[in-house]
């Protein structure tokens, strides 16, 4: 009898499956393989913002010991520019600047970091040695690292094909009507920020490994990316002109993405052009001091909002104009950032009768931004929850008071937002007040008070947020200019003794999906977990897939599972109904074991999938033998988690430093299927949260010089900037997915900075302070604390 | 890295003759500055001299009115040593709040030392302390040695082997890490000693440099109100995206009541 123990099923908190082969060094990583006769690829790049390439002489570097070859924008200007996923349209309806993103640099390097030549070489070594003899004369260019500076009268072009350096204009939602209600207003309460630029800094830097078989002609890249068919597509399509049937994308154990790795980079089509050329592997792993140049970063908005207010508290409209860096190119998902993942949920958890947004998206002589952890959601999170707080200050409300005033009531799901989402379900009252309760908001003030005669300044900060994920339905995506659909691909083979191997297109770096798959896949099928495998990640075993990101993995991905195992269970039950001479009508199928309703005549699955791979007693002239069935699942709409956050910071007076000394994070995911991976999703993204408010950012210098260019700089959190994050859930259920689930990944990124900025202002309010800009470092609170000391001894 | 040679002497002799044959070679023992330096190609070394095989150059020894510390002694070892824990607890603290364990475990105080990195600890120390460097060829007072950002006494080729350390009546460390490296952005260390009160600053400027405001108010008044109202100049301090010269000229302040409230 096939019994799934309850412990391994939905809902328990099964140790990871994965975790034997990482924690004993067995996890086998891109840079871990090595081809036979492979070289190895070292990229020159350009030391300048913005820089005319007037010539690049390779010939000493050719003459150098143990080199294969050197490539520079010449010889691959053929090659098709790396493309761009999405295409925004302009207010006036026109398409936005979409200028060629080149392989190799072509003429121009438009960001200290851009490929400007490849050395490819016996050992790594000989590559950087020959790299360094390449000479490359520049004709260094003004240039525009920051918004204001690109989009200044008369600033240095990036791009002949985007005028002003503009990639779009963009807007949604009513004017006319938000103008109104602004008219009508009681108050309106007006606020700028700006936030952040993050380098996501996964543990693993990227690495891409191409191959070449002359005899088949099939083309082989291993690569560190989220979403190998999506690369697959991208490469093959549009830069290398491969056909798929010919191009197979293998992304391995992944060290991390964040978002980071789920774009198509030069490097992955630099290597797999290399190896054709060259009739041999050719490998390319970055450094970290590389992965800070050539990898996308994040946010990095500039903002100006106004809220309405009526006399009562009530929001009456809000009005937001941003502008968002896009960097020096086009990255995968870029332009979608700002806008859909951005604008769209600017109602946040509100009642908000009337929206209008407009975004700028501009070029900068700056490595590429585009989705990071949240992707849009934690900026809109974070304007609108600081925005709210402020509202509550300069109204002399409550900051709880305000929020749930103006809460979409929960029997009003589902409720269509103003700017374009319907949020299917919801409670945002209960997570609410489970996070006051679990967080001692009560009794805030006794601990403030005990801070201060310890020389502390304490704050407390809450913030209530939605998000939309689980992208996405492909109809909808490609209204708004995605060039792809945003499907998810499952295939459930069962075995013929019964055991099951689950093919999905969703990829697992950090995730654990080995292990939550494995369990909802035993839970549904009733088979033992340790029967259940699961493989992802390569696109000549997964049939096709759109990969991981934007927390769809289980809500589009486990939903195609879901699907495909429903097809296997149709097909068993026929065979079952043949084996057991009853009518399929009568067959039910549990906990793996198919029987004739009412009797006591059953027969297991692993008899059934027996069965269907030796037919020898079978219905063969109606059904074909195996137990195999792949389905497609196109999500009918994002879905929409939300919840609570609230965070107590400490301030040193004296040094300024700011140390989290609470976290409490209640969170609505809906239905959870492994409890200990959904709270370390939760905790590694209130980390990377706390980082945005506290720590990290990517500051350039007038020169367009990245000055956080390593870890020398650049503040990652550490785990002793870190308190314990309390971790709890209270589920409602997606109503349009078969799980009923929502998606974890992000939730942590998206709503803790504002709680974090929230406290920090909390903290200083003695100072008289209405904002505090991320990253709130120790210098930057130490001068608020001093000016506001020295303006109190002033009056 | 670049390619070059390398050479485990097992005397002081022998790695001295090999460092005054060369002046691009460099001497290695935990490696926590050059190997960085080394693998970013910012140092082209014509070979290293590893001296972690030189036995004379590790321990630490406690002798009348003085400890002595190898070159080669690993900040772990100084951080866990018996004798500096009894006669200069301060140090034996400062050691224990050098990087993180993986390079206490590597890191030596010879090294640190002889580098005189600005945003390094044990700079601190060795002035406040009033040491004295030991090499193979003579002994340089800690106020000779210090010459400023990566520069010290030491000439081409001679090899810092010991820093005798006198034992203060009372020395204390504080710091404020820099929130990305976490090296020091502001140190200081004070101390009462049979010579007088030093109070030295690391990290804030370009080298290690001595507070004499501080020296003279804590000779007068050996408590942490005595320096809470001296502020340090700006002028000449570091500023950079982590703080500007006035956040750490503030932070001298800071740190050294600190350090005298934690002085043992």
């Amino acid at each position: 009898m096939n019994v799934v123990a309850p412990f391994e099923g939905i809902g328990a908190s099964v140790r990871r499956k994965e975790d034997l082969r990482f924690l004993s060094g067995r996890g086998q990583y891109t840079d871990d393989i090595a081809r036979p006769g492979q070289a190895h690829a070292y990229i020159l790049r350009s030391p300048h913002a913005h820089a005319r390439i007037l010539k690049v002489d390779t010939a000493a570097a050719r003459a150098m010991p143990g080199v294969v070859a050197v490539y520079t924008g010449e010889d691959t200007k053929g090659l098709g520019g790396i493309p761009c996923g999405w295409q925004l349209h302009n207010k006036d309806g026109s398409p936005m600047a979409e200028p060629r993103h080149p392989v190799l640099a072509e003429g121009k390097a438009r960001h200290v970091g851009d490929p400007v030549a490849v050395v490819v070489a016996e050992t790594r070594a000989q590559a950087k040695d020959a790299a360094e003899a390449i000479e490359v004369e520049y004709e260094v260019l003004p240039a525009v690292p920051t918004l204001r500076e690109a989009l200044a009268p008369g600033a240095a072009q990036l791009h002949d094909a985007a005028p002003g350096n503009l990639c779009y204009d963009w807007h949604i939602g009513d004017k006319a009507v938000t103008d109104a209600a602004f008219a009508q207003a009681h108050k309106v309460v007006r606020f700028e920020t700006t936030n952040n630029r993050l380098v996501p800094n996964a543990m693993e830097p990227r690495a891409a490994i191409g191959d070449y078989d002359p005899t088949t002609g099939e083309h082989t890249l291993w690569t560190t990316s989220q979403n190998p068919h999506v690369i697959r597509l991208l490469m093959g399509a549009f830069v290398l002109n491969i056909p798929e049937s010919r191009l197979r994308v293998v992304a391995p154990d992944v060290g991390g993405g964040f978002g980071s790795k789920i774009y198509h980079y030069a490097e992955e089509a630099i290597v797999t052009w290399a190896a054709s050329k060259l009739h041999r592997p050719v490998k390319w792993t970055a450094d970290r001091s590389e992965a800070f140049i050539s990898d996308a970063h994040g946010r990095d908005h500039v903002t100006t909002c106004e809220l309405a207010l009526d006399e009562t508290g009530k929001f009456l409209g809000l009005r937001v104009d941003t502008l968002a860096n896009m960097g020096a190119y086009l990255s995968t998902f870029a332009p979608c950032v700002p806008t859909y993942l951005y604008a769209t949920l600017l109602s946040g958890v509100y009642a908000m009768p009337t929206i209008y947004a407009e975004v700028k998206a501009v070029f900068t002589s700056t490595v590429a931004v585009d989705a990071y952890r949240g992707a849009g959601r934690p900026e809109a999170t974070y304007l609108l929850e600081r925005l709210v707080d402020v509202a509550a200050a300069e109204t002399g409300m409550d900051r709880v008071e305000i929020r749930r005033r103006n809460f979409i009531p929960t029997d009003a799901f589902p409720y269509q937002t103003p700017v374009a989402l319907q949020y299917d379900s919801g409670d945002y009252f209960s997570t609410l007040d489970a996070a006051l309760e679990t967080a001692g908001w009560a009794d805030f003030e006794a601990r403030r008070a005990e801070a201060a005669k310890q020389g502390k300044l304490r704050g407390i900060g809450i913030s209530t947020y939605v998000e939309a994920c689980g992208i996405a339905p492909s109809a909808v995506v490609g209204s708004l200019g995605a060039r792809a659909g945003l499907y998810e691909v499952g295939t459930i083979r069962v075995h013929p003794t019964g055991s099951v191997t689950v093919l999905t297109g969703a990829h697992s770096h950090g995730q654990g999906h080995e292990t939550t798959f494995a369990q909802l896949v035993a839970d549904r099928l009733g088979v033992p977990l340790s029967q259940v495998d699961v493989v992802h990640g390569d696109t000549a075993k997964v049939p096709f897939g759109m990969g991981t990101y934007g927390s769809r993995s289980l809500a589009v991905g486990g939903s195609a599972m879901v699907k495909a195992m429903d097809k296997v269970v149709d097909k068993a039950k026929k065979i079952a109904a043949h084996l057991l001479e009853a009518s399929v009508q009568d067959i039910e199928f549990e906990r793996g074991t198919f029987r004739v309703a009412g009797t006591d005549r059953t027969k297991a699955l692993a008899e059934v999938s027996l069965a269907a791979y030796v037919p020898h007693n079978y219905p063969i002239e109606e059904l074909e033998p195996g137990l195999e069935e792949t389905a497609f699942y196109d999500p009918k709409n994002f879905t929409y988690p939300g919840g609570c956050h609230i965070c107590e910071v400490e301030i040193e007076r004296d040094t300024g430093k700011a140390q989290v000394v609470n976290f409490t994070a209640v969170d609505d995911v809906g239905r959870v299927i492994n409890p200990m991976i959904v709270e370390g999703q939760v905790q590694g993204g209130v980390a990377q949260g706390i980082g945005q408010a506290l720590m990290e950012e990517a500051v350039y210098d007038e020169a367009g010089q990245l000055l956080s260019g390593s870890m020398m700089d650049y503040s990652m959190p550490r785990a002793e900037d870190l308190p314990m994050v309390g971790v709890a859930n209270h589920v409602t259920l997606c109503t349009h997915n078969p799980l009923g689930v929502k998606g974890c990944g992000e939730v942590g990124a998206i709503g803790s900075p504002p709680a974090v900025m929230n406290a920090v202002v909390d903290a200083l309010r003695e100072f008289g302070v209405r904002h505090v800009e991320m990253p709130a470092t120790p210098a930057k609170i130490w001068n608020i604390i001093n000016a506001g000391a020295q303006r109190m001894a002033a009056e | 890295m670049y390619d070059f040679d390398y050479h485990k002497p097992s005397s002081v002799a022998d790695a001295v003759k090999l460092l005054s044959a060369d002046p691009d070679a460099r001497a290695i023992s935990g490696g926590q500055t050059l190997l960085p330096a080394l693998k970013h190609r910012l140092n082209r070394p014509t070979y290293l001299v590893d001296l972690s095989g030189i036995a004379e150059l590790k321990g630490v020894k406690r002798e009348g009115d003085k400890v002595t510390v190898g070159a080669l002694t690993r900040h772990i070892e100084v951080q866990n040593s018996p004798e500096v824990k009894s006669a200069i607890p301060a140090l034996a603290h400062m050691a224990a709040v050098i990087g993180d364990i993986q390079v206490r475990n590597r890191g030596t105080i010879g090294g640190s030392v002889a580098n005189n990195d600005p945003a390094a600890d044990y700079p601190s120390a060795v002035l406040g302390l009033g040491a004295t460097v030991v090499t193979d060829k003579r002994r340089i007072a800690a106020d000779d040695f210090f010459q400023g950002m990566f520069t010290t006494a030491l000439e081409p080729g001679e090899l810092l082997t010991a820093i005798e350390f006198p034992i203060p009546e009372k020395a204390g460390y504080a710091k404020m890490r820099n929130p990305a490296s976490r090296y020091v952005m502001v140190g200081v260390f004070v101390a009462k000693t049979k010579g007088g009160v030093r109070v030295v600053v690391n990290g804030a400027g370009p080298g290690v440099f001595r507070q004499t405001e501080m020296e003279q108010a804590l000779s007068a008044n050996w408590s942490p109100d005595a320096v809470a109202g001296i502020k340090q100049a700006s002028e000449g301090l570091n500023s950079d995206i982590h703080g500007s010269a006035e956040y750490r000229a503030h932070l001298v302040t800071v740190m050294a009541k600190r350090a005298v409230a934690d002085a043992g």
